[in-house]
């Protein structure tokens, strides 16, 4: 073997004999429980700390902002939240730690505050504020409790009752912080080529720079321009915006550690926003011909006049389109990042049967689960692009004008009838020069 | 869940990053970038345009001097055709010129001989008329010693004149 391929041949061995000794450790902490669902939506959930890598208990604190149930605001630090808890195993002696819920109380105007991270109930993984009852209703709420513990709006701490009230909750959590790292990063790469030509005039950027360009290039000439022609310069820096951050969004989501592991574009609240953003650009800016194609399309009048179904059917495509967008981006996503961890389950699955079976699934697993990390870097460039094209689509369709629209109709009309005079005179002169020539023999 | 309904406090941060990110980079950053990109390109087009014009001029100049070198040439060759026949031209006038003196010479030549040849025959005739009158005198002399030869002659003359 060439010593090219022995550095890598050795990392990707302890690749993968990492996940590995990693499944023998969980796996005898565990006791071979292990709820797959339960896993898969806690790592594409948000949360209010940051994962410490490596750690299952530490996390980064982010900020908790909360507006109580009397509209008064309160900011704490999320570590307030949980505390470490070590247990000791009687049975082995082995000392392990979890994190564990507990009341954060705050005064304020000499009014207690209690807040606490729901781990159970109606508003599970979420912080609400604790309501104190009187007996008769916490006798009430246990009851609740119990009937449906899913759904259930009291919460029992440490046997004593307290009814929730889910506080607005603007908080800067996993995913908030991850968008705000993916902006700054999306910025921090403009204003850096911005800041290179502001040094380097005309000159070419090389190396990460000209791949970025070079990225600006291909959208803004191949997608933007040649899809929206003379309006590029108005919507252009919306759409350029709207792909570098779902392309930055995707690809930071892919890091499995800080400051990545945020799974951003395959939230319904991101894709949400930005699609939402594509339907406000549309509607405001389209025509008065826009308008038209929706209440007075041209199609036969009985398709329109008595009953309006082809305006009902234009109305609701309004909606389906950005719709179309906000679940496309969404579902890709998510479905990368479930692939992902799924196949990376399956080595917890399999360590149940035994460290031969886990040890091959281990070599199955991580080797399917980097190619599919390698298919989703691929999925998250299309999905960008897809979600740029198709915005760009539906706003050159919006602000399309009416005598643009038959300008084109009769410009095409008229360049074929040029046409055809002009082969007409052609042939005409050729017949000509023809008898002139047959003339000047005879 | 959790995933499928979405997230008050995410939707509120992502519309302020959003707005944010977009006002930032569409003041500050995307017109630069496409003016510089559109910019650069029109400065290569230019660059084409100006080295495939340069090309040309250059071809142009290239068969100019061509053209320049061959007209010369010729030039020259019909300098030196001119200056060949020039030669022989002038070479054929100094060949009737100075035929043409000589043979003026040889008539100034002739002139002068036969002036010197009159001239001489003229002091010819006087020296010989002058040697026959002095001969004349002299045999008249010897003739005329006796008075009757000189009485004869007289009569002679009388009578010439007599009959006369």
């Amino acid at each position: 073997m060439s010593k090219r391929f022995t550095i890598p041949a050795i990392l990707l061995t302890l690749i993968l004999l990492f996940p590995f000794s990693l499944s023998a450790a969980d796996h005898a902490e565990k006791e071979g429980e292990l709820d797959v669902k339960e896993i898969i939506f806690e790592h594409l959930g948000d949360g209010y700390g940051w994962e410490v890598p490596f750690s299952h208990v530490y996390r980064i604190p982010l900020p908790v902002i909360l507006r109580a149930e009397d509209g008064k605001w309160f900011c704490f630090s999320s570590g307030d939240l949980t505390e470490v808890q070590v247990v000791e195993n009687e049975a082995t002696g082995k000392i392990s730690k979890h994190l564990v819920p507990v009341i954060k109380t705050i005064e304020k105007d000499g009014k207690k505050y209690d807040f606490m991270l729901r781990h159970e109930g109606k508003h599970k993984d979420k912080v609400v504020q604790l309501l104190p009852l009187d007996k008769a209703e916490a006798e009430a709420a246990a009851a609740d409790i119990k009937a449906n513990p899913d759904e259930t709006e009291y919460a029992d701490v440490n046997d004593v009752y307290y009814k929730e009230y889910k506080p607005l909750d603007i908080s800067i959590t996993k995913n908030v912080m991850a968008l705000f790292i993916a902006a700054i990063l999306v910025t921090a790469m403009v204003m850096g080529l911005v800041r290179y030509y502001a040094r380097r005039g005309l000159r070419a950027p090389r190396k990460g720079m000209g791949f970025f360009e070079m990225l600006v290039g291909f959208v803004y000439y191949d997608t933007i321009k040649s899809t929206l022609g003379e309006n590029t310069k108005r919507f252009a820096p919306y759409l350029l915006t709207c792909f570098f951050f779902i392309l930055i969004m995707n690809l930071v989501g892919l890091i499995v550690i800080f400051p990545g592991g945020a799974n951003l574009t395959g939230n319904i609240a991101v894709t949400l926003v930005l699609a939402t953003m594509t339907f406000v650009v549309t509607n405001i800016f389209g025509t008065k011909h826009y308008w038209k194609e929706i209440f007075w399309p041209d199609v036969p009048l009985f398709l329109k006049c008595p009953l309006p179904i082809m305006q009902v059917i234009e109305i609701f495509g309004i909606f389906t389109k950005p719709a179309a967008l906000c679940v496309r981006l969404f579902a890709n996503m998510m479905g990368g990042h479930i692939i992902v961890i799924t196949l990376t389950l399956l080595i917890f699955i399999f360590a149940a049967f035994g460290s031969a079976v886990a040890g091959g699934a281990t070599v199955v697993s991580v080797l399917f689960s980097v190619f599919m990390l390698l298919l989703d870097v691929l999925v998250s460039f299309i999905q960008a692009y897809v979600f740029t094209l198709l915005s760009a689509l539906f706003i050159s369709m919006a602000v399309i004008k009416e005598h643009e629209h038959e300008e084109k109709k009769d410009a095409g009309n008229a360049e074929l009838e040029n046409k055809i005079n002009r082969e007409l005179n052609d042939e005409k002169g050729a017949l000509e020069k023809l008898a002139a020539s047959t003339d000047a023999h005879a | 869940m959790e995933l499928f309904t979405p997230d008050f406090g995410l939707v509120f941060w992502m519309f302020v990053a959003f707005i944010l990110l977009f006002l930032v980079l569409a003041k500050w950053g995307w017109p630069v970038i496409i003016k510089m990109m559109d910019q650069r390109a029109s400065t290569i087009d230019q660059g084409v345009e100006d080295a495939r014009q340069a090309k040309e001029q250059l071809d142009n100049a290239r068969s100019e001097a061509q053209k320049y070198v061959a007209e010369a040439q010729a030039r020259q060759a019909e300098m030196l055709r001119e200056a060949a026949k020039m030669k022989t031209e002038i070479i054929e006038q100094a060949k009737t010129e100075a035929a043409e003196a000589a043979r003026k010479e040889m008539d100034a030549a002739k002139a002068s001989i036969e002036q010197a040849r009159k001239e001489a025959e003229l002091q010819f005739r006087n020296e010989v008329g002058k040697f026959s009158i002095d001969i004349a005198e002299k045999m008249v002399r010897s003739q005329m010693k006796s008075s009757d030869a000189q009485t004869e002659l007289v009569n002679k003359l009388l009578d010439e004149i007599q009959k006369n």
